[in-house]
């Protein structure tokens, strides 16, 4: 009976926690539509979510795209289809290795900084330093975060498609002996721009969940050290499972028909 | 004029005010003194609407603070107000200049940048900083200096009410003086109404004109720096002597 009640408490716990996360995510783009918009802040966003995370990001991809093409190469070798290499690290990546693996990336580095930054303004008083300066927490500090994340990690996915793809090719060329061009010619072929187009726009809503998840664990750090690292691992937790869960029902939508 | 009516606030279990009645007078400086964990703090956030209190009402010159809870009113209400934190609450991105020109570069009272630097720059002098100061980050700074930034921050779009939520906390006995000595002149000059927490003793005789005693969610005491000595309440009394053995417990 008391494991029951604990269980019970817990999933109530659970959806408690979704239904405040909502609320926020509803409270977020309210705010995005009405002003004021700082654009300061949503410009430094930019720079941290978006430039600053492509080295991460970029590595990422390449290696991705090198052991994919490794993986499809031994794969493929056993019923003699390893001429598909091109194509399937391309559409891979594209698809679902770019937007996910980059977003998990993303997730890792920004959801994390964004939550402990806001967790230490919280318990150090800035959030309310901001109120009694007639500034909405919500407005200065989570809609040009979740916004700049928004747009920002769709490019990321765009450009670390290009480099796991390159990540691909290279050891395609150098160690499975394919030919440059008809490594090129294949990849071409075969790569639709709906692959590249449906990556991003799941980057976009990785990008979303990432900010805000980082914002909404910030903004309800509890006190002290100990509160801030427990917002910052539940922010990069929540993102990164709300990262994989949207990327099912996303992958589900646009290609199971 | 600041009025409070029977305030009531709980934190689930905790009752930490229990029927606060206070008046703060236009242009006065009012201490409150009390321990560690008795709503000192709870209070001055329920008047600026940082925290709502379940029971009461709290008059800013008349007007219902609970009026004031969303919106254009709301900013107007605010922007009445001035606020020195405990811990400074400088925005660690900004500079020291960008911290103390933070309201004069955004919403209704904003001001070419230029200006807003030079007034900025204006109000760092005033509390004993150097323009070099300016383009400094808060990292950069001593404790004693975030304070008086803080500070400069407090009075830089000239409030009419100022709060200082511990403001010698942390600080050693000089620069406790200077801060006590700047917020007295800053209240005298400006004309404010201030209200300021503190348990420090040399605070409350330096900038007080009138102190009252916040014990048991309630107000014990109430009445002017000069009959603090002679309050008559055994609660003060222990209090302003620091005993450990009086009617508040030493550990709570």
């Amino acid at each position: 009976m008391k494991a029951l009640a604990a269980l019970g408490r817990l999933t109530l716990g659970a959806l408690a926690a979704v239904g405040r996360a909502g609320i926020f995510a509803f409270a977020t783009l309210g705010h995005l539509l009405r002003p004021p918009f700082y654009w300061r802040e949503f410009g430094v966003a930019l720079m941290q979510i978006g430039y600053f995370s492509l080295p991460v990001v970029g590595m990422t991809a390449f290696f991705t795209g090198g052991a994919l093409a490794l993986q499809i190469y031994a794969g493929g070798a056993r019923f003699n289809a390893e001429e598909v290499v091109p194509s399937i690290v391309a559409i891979g990546m594209a698809r679902e290795l770019g937007p996910v693996l980059g977003g998990l990336m993303v997730a890792a580095r920004v959801a994390s900084s964004i939550a402990a930054e806001i967790g230490t303004m919280k318990v150090t008083e800035q959030i309310d330093a901001l109120v009694t300066l007639s500034t909405n927490p919500m407005k200065y500090l989570t809609v040009p975060r979740v916004l700049a994340a928004t747009l920002a990690v769709p490019l990321l996915v765009g450009v670390g498609d290009a480099i796991g793809i390159m990540g691909g090719f290279i050891v395609g060329v150098n160690r499975l002996g394919f030919n440059a061009a008809a490594y090129l010619k294949n990849t071409a072929d075969y790569l639709q721009p709906w692959d590249v187009g449906s990556g991003m726009v799941k980057g976009a809503v990785f990008g979303f969940l990432v900010a805000l998840m980082g914002c909404y664990h910030g903004m309800n750090s509890g006190r002290g050290a100990q509160g801030v690292g427990r917002a910052t691992k539940a922010a990069v937790v929540a993102a990164s499972v709300l990262i994989l869960a949207a990327n099912y029902l996303l992958t589900e939508l646009f290609f199971s028909t | 004029m600041i009025t409070l009516t029977d305030v009531h606030k709980a934190f689930g279990a905790n009752r930490v005010l229990r029927g606060i009645n206070l008046t703060v007078p236009t242009g006065k400086s009012m201490v409150i003194i009390g321990g560690s964990g008795t709503g000192k703090s709870v209070l001055l956030k329920c008047i600026l609407g940082l925290v709502t209190p379940e029971q009461g009402r709290i008059e800013v010159d008349g007007e219902d603070v609970g009026h004031a809870r969303g919106g254009a009113d709301r900013d107007a209400f605010l922007a009445r107000f001035g606020m020195l934190f405990q811990g400074a609450a400088l925005f660690d991105s900004l500079t020291v200049w960008q911290n103390v020109a933070f309201r004069l570069l955004r919403g209704a009272q904003k001001l070419p940048r230029a200006e807003a630097r030079d007034i900025a720059i204006d109000k760092l002098r005033r509390v004993g900083l150097k323009p070099e100061v300016a383009d400094l980050f808060p990292a950069e700074l001593s404790g004693g200096m975030q304070k008086r930034v803080g500070l400069a921050r407090a009075i830089a779009a000239a409030p009419e009410i100022i709060f200082f939520d511990e403001p010698t906390t942390g600080l050693d006995p000089i620069m406790s003086g200077v801060i006590n000595e700047l917020i007295r002149e800053i209240v005298v000059e400006m004309g404010v109404t201030a209200m300021t927490i503190t348990h420090d003793m040399t605070s409350v005789r330096a900038i007080a004109d009138r102190v009252a005693m916040l014990h048991g969610g309630l107000i014990r005491w109430e009445g002017a720096v000069g009959d603090l000595d002679a309050s008559g309440d055994p609660y003060v009394d222990q209090f302003i002597h620091g005993r450990a053995e009086g009617p508040i417990e030493s550990v709570r």
